[in-house]
C-alpha cells in the first residue's frame, strides 16, 4: 500500500508527487502514455518561469527525472475505477489493483462528451477496458475505438486472444498489427437494442457486438462516483480538496487557465495539504 | 458464512431457494479484484439471509454465456432462480446492499 496515488503525470501530477515525497509520503504515480500528455506534443512554452523557450517534452522530461530523484514511483496504465473502503482506497489499473489512503486527480483537461450510444450500452457490449473484458468477445467481432496512442497495442492483443478486430481512429494507428482493418473516422456512434450491434463509423457501419472504446483517461466523474464536478472540471476549494475526504485535485482538471505555471502551483498545494491529510489520519 | 464459488455443476441447486447475489469474475480483470473485499464482507453481513456467490467466468463460460456476461465485473441478483436485477461494473457497497435489503 502506498500513501497516496496521482493520477496522472502531467505537471500537476508530478509536482503533487513531488511534495508528497518533500513530506516522507509513500506515492505512486499512474498515467497513461506519454504521448497523449497534451505539454509532450507542445512546441514551444515562454511563459514558464525560469526556462524560456522551452519545449514541452523537455520541460515534462526535466519533471520526470526531479520526480524520480525524490522517490517518486510511477506506474503506466489506465485507471478504471477508484473506491473508498473504510478509509483507503482501491484503484483498478488494467488488471492490476492498489490500495491507497490518499488520492489525487491530475487527470488533465475534461474529454469530450460520450458517444451516441455509448452510455445506453456500456456494459451491455461498450468497455473501456480490452484487458478487462476481451476474453468474453473471443471468436466475436469487435470495434477498438482508438483515441489513446496506446490503444494499439490494445487491440493488437484483442487479435491475439482471437477477437475479430477492427480500428476505428480519426488519426492513423501507430504500431497496429497490418491483419487488423482500420478506419479513418473522427464521428461514431454505437448502435444496438439492449445490447450493441454495430458501430457506424463516419459513412461505414460496422456490425459487431463489442466497442472497446479506448480514450488516454477515464473522465474523473466516473473513476469516482459521486465526485461534485463544476461544469467540466472538478469542483476543489483552497486547499484543493475536492468533494470526497481524502481526494484532491490539480492542474487542468480543476478548470482555466489550462497553463504549466497554473498546474505545477496547484499541484504543490495538493500535494501539500494530501500529506496533512495523511498525518491526521494517524 | 463465505463466499461459495459456484460451477455450472452446482449452480441451480445452489440459488433455488431464496435471494442469491452472483459476481461474475476473473483474474485478469482489475475492477473485479476491486470488488472482491466487498463481496467477501456482503456474504458475511447477509449471512444466513441471502446466498452470495462467484462464477469464474474462465472457468465457467457456459454460465457467462448464459447469463449474457458482457462486462465485468457483473452482479446478478436472483430470486428462487430467476434473475432479477444485475449491476454492471464495480460500484459502492451500497449499490448492492440496496437490491438486498429491499428483497429480503
Amino acid at each position: 500500500m502506498y500513501d497516496a496515488a496521482v493520477i496522472g503525470g502531467g505537471p500537476a501530477g508530478l509536482s503533487a508527487a513531488v511534495q508528497l515525497r518533500a513530506r516522507g509520503k509513500s506515492v505512486l504515480v499512474v498515467s497513461g502514455d506519454s504521448r497523449d500528455n497534451p505539454l509532450y506534443k507542445t512546441q514551444r512554452i515562454d511563459n514558464y518561469l525560469g526556462f524560456y523557450n522551452v519545449t514541452g517534452g523537455e520541460l515534462l522530461e526535466r519533471f520526470r527525472a526531479h520526480a524520480r530523484q525524490m522517490g517518486v514511483e510511477e506506474k503506466e496504465g489506465r485507471v478504471l475505477n477508484i473506491m473508498p473502503m473504510n478509509g483507503t482506497f482501491y484503484l483498478s489499473i488494467g488488471s492490476e489493483l492498489e490500495q491507497v489512503r490518499a488520492v489525487v486527480l491530475a487527470t488533465g483537461v475534461a474529454r469530450a462528451a460520450k458517444y451516441p450510444g455509448e452510455g445506453e450500452h456500456l456494459g451491455a457490449g461498450v468497455s473501456y477496458c480490452a484487458t478487462c473484458d476481451g476474453m468474453l468477445y473471443r471468436g466475436k467481432e469487435v470495434a477498438v475505438v482508438g483515441l489513446a496512442a496506446d490503444a494499439p497495442r490494445e487491440a493488437n492483443w484483442l487479435k491475439e486472444i482471437g477477437c475479430k478486430v477492427t480500428y476505428v481512429s480519426p488519426n492513423p494507428p501507430d504500431g497496429l498489427r497490418p491483419d487488423i482493418p482500420a478506419i479513418k473516422a473522427g464521428k461514431v456512434e454505437v448502435l444496438g437494442g439492449q445490447t450493441v450491434e454495430g458501430l457506424r463509423a463516419g459513412s461505414t457501419t460496422l456490425p459487431c457486438e463489442g466497442v472497446f472504446i479506448l480514450r488516454p483517461s477515464v473522465a474523473p466523474a466516473e473513476l469516482l462516483p459521486g465526485l461534485e464536478l463544476e461544469g467540466n472540471y472538478i469542483r476543489v476549494d483552497r486547499n484543493m480538496a475536492a468533494s470526497i475526504p481524502g481526494v484532491f485535485a490539480a492542474g487542468d482538471c480543476t478548470g482555466l487557465p489550462l497553463q504549466v505555471s497554473k498546474a505545477v502551483g496547484e499541484g504543490q498545494v495538493a500535494g501539500h495539504r494530501a500529506a496533512e491529510y495523511l498525518e491526521q489520519l494517524k | 458464512m463465505a463466499i461459495i464459488h459456484l460451477t455450472k455443476d452446482g449452480f441451480d441447486k445452489a440459488v433455488s431457494n431464496g435471494i442469491s447475489m452472483v459476481d461474475f469474475w476473473a483474474s485478469w480483470c482489475g475492477p473485479c479484484k476491486m470488488l472482491s473485499p466487498v463481496m467477501e464482507d456482503l456474504a458475511g453481513k447477509y449471512e444466513g439471509r441471502a446466498l452470495v456467490g462467484k462464477v469464474n467466468v474462465d472457468d465457467e463460460p457456459d454460465l457467462a454465456r448464459r447469463f449474457g456476461v458482457m462486462s465485468i465485473p457483473t452482479v446478478v441478483f436472483l430470486k428462487d432462480g430467476k434473475e432479477f436485477d444485475r449491476k454492471v461494473g464495480v460500484m459502492p457497497p451500497a449499490a448492492y446492499t440496496t437490491v438486498l435489503d429491499a428483497n429480503l
